[in-house]
């Protein structure tokens, strides 16, 4: 049976990693090389590593750190940050990175999930948007460059025409629920289930292993990602990376798994 | 030794890490003395099967690799795409394949699956062996693999599949013919199922 994925997503700014709050205030949670030695014993399903610098410093994904990190990682790892061509991702892959993610070059330039679904295969190419809700009418607004830019994507249009022009994931980061760890925005999920064919990923709001279930419940066999969630313990955010033990990810994900 | 093929295709380091850990004598090599003197092969692959057989070709290994296989009858793994090539064509492309196994890559059909995720395959799946296989000692099969593709390697005889992972139908995720091969899912990405299955393709 094919189960949902518990994800650690991890975020580089200068060098080392941080956890944010609604997309500010970064703290630092530790490096990125003992942070994958950790997660690697604790058996992690994937891993998430998006460079929140390369996009908005306009510079080259960091290829020795992922070099590196693909070296180390027993698990499939996701990679995202600063990628703006095919060769890139070609390159990336070839290093031993299972999956691409692109989000701001995917809004400006859509074709570009098209090439490197050529380059390398749809299984490998990931759009992630980063979503804040609207206040004052329904729906969601797309962002890009850490929440800075507003895009006119419409974001339900937007996931159909990238998995028809190659896209093999959606992740989707909802803004609002960024570090708050108060649950996932479940009607988000739920919207872009809906949309889409291809496997999607939700990141976002998890704080508790029961936002994870709550999300299975809600869309069924999906990504369930989190950065908090993983990097912190207890009310006063102590940084000590963790994540659910066998049996307690075992009784979460046997939950509505596709037989 | 174990000779891991460089064709410029595949997740080599982490697979060379993992024999290291486990300390089973190993290398990654496009050399050809090194690969001759190698007694089993890991041929790795990602991406589109044609772009991995036009690498597979420009590394000028194709005819070594026949001969170290099918003549000296090496022991050869594919992992991956590197598995799908073992086969003689794929859907995905037009070049022909290595042809040591016979049968056709297929797109995984889906027509079964009526929501949810459909296409790609991403993530663990439980697999369920079709024959008894030293190459799966220690593996939990409930836990199974971490999986990532459209395409699948619909093996000809039966006799040839060893373990199969459902998904829209039982796909074949396990090929044994002789001293050849091949697993379509990740095993340097799937943990201590991964590293049991390098741990006895090595003592196999």
């Amino acid at each position: 049976m094919l189960r949902s994925r518990i994800t650690p997503c991890l975020l580089r700014q200068n060098g080392g990693l941080v956890k944010t709050r609604q997309f500010k205030d970064p703290k630092y949670v530790g490096d990125p090389l003992n942070a994958v030695k950790i997660f690697n014993e604790k058996e992690v399903d994937e891993l998430m590593f998006l460079d929140i610098d390369a996009t908005v410093q306009r510079r080259d994904p960091d290829f020795t750190l992922l070099r590196n990190l693909a070296v180390e990682s027993r698990m499939p790892l996701c990679y995202g940050g600063g990628i703006t061509n095919a060769y890139q991702a070609t390159r990336i892959i070839a290093l031993g990175v299972e999956k691409v993610s692109i989000s701001a070059a995917a809004v400006h330039r859509p074709m570009l999930i098209k090439e490197m679904a050529e380059a390398v295969g749809a299984q490998s190419v990931v759009v992630t948007l980063d979503v804040r809700k609207n206040k004052l009418f329904s729906g969601y607004t797309v962002y890009t460059c850490n929440g800075r830019e507003q895009s006119k994507a419409n974001l339900l249009e937007f996931c159909q025409q990238a998995v028809e022009l190659g896209a093999g994931e959606i992740v989707i980061n909802s803004i609002d629920r960024d570090g708050e760890m108060a649950g996932y925005d479940l009607d988000l999920a739920r919207k872009v289930r809906e949309s889409v064919t291809c496997p999607i990923s939700v990141l976002g709001g998890a704080g508790s292993v029961g936002h994870i279930r709550d999300l299975i419940e809600a869309v069924g066999v999906v990504g369930a990602a989190a950065g908090s969630m993983f990097v912190f313990k207890g009310i006063y955010r102590a940084v000590l990376i963790n994540y659910p033990g066998k049996d307690e990810k075992d009784s979460l994900l046997g939950m509505r798994a596709l037989h | 030794m174990i000779a891991i093929i460089d064709y410029g295709s595949g997740n080599l380091a982490a697979i060379a890490n993992i024999y290291k850990q486990i300390k089973i004598p190993h290398l990654i090599t496009s050399d050809t003395n090194e690969i001759q003197n190698a007694d089993r092969y890991i041929l790795p692959g990602v991406g589109a099967f044609d772009a991995t057989m036009r690498y597979l070709k420009k590394s000028g290994l194709i005819d070594l690799l026949n001969q170290q296989v099918l003549e000296k009858q090496k022991k050869i793994l594919g992992i991956c795409v590197g598995m799908q090539i073992l086969g003689e064509s794929s859907d995905e492309g037009v070049l022909p394949g290595l042809g040591w196994i016979r049968g056709q890559v297929r797109k995984i059909d889906v027509s079964r699956i009526t929501s949810g995720p459909r296409l790609p395959h991403m993530g663990w799946n439980s697999v369920s062996l079709t024959q008894a296989t030293k190459l799966f000692d220690g593996v939990d099969l409930e836990r199974g693999f971490y999986f990532l593709h459209s395409y699948y390697f619909d093996v000809s005889e039966a006799h040839d599949v060893t373990a199969t992972v459902e998904y829209g139908n039982q796909l074949p995720c396990t090929v044994v013919h002789g001293n050849v091969f091949g697993v379509q899912f990740h095993p340097e990405k799937s943990h201590s199922n991964g590293v049991a299955v390098f741990r006895n393709f090595a003592e196999y």
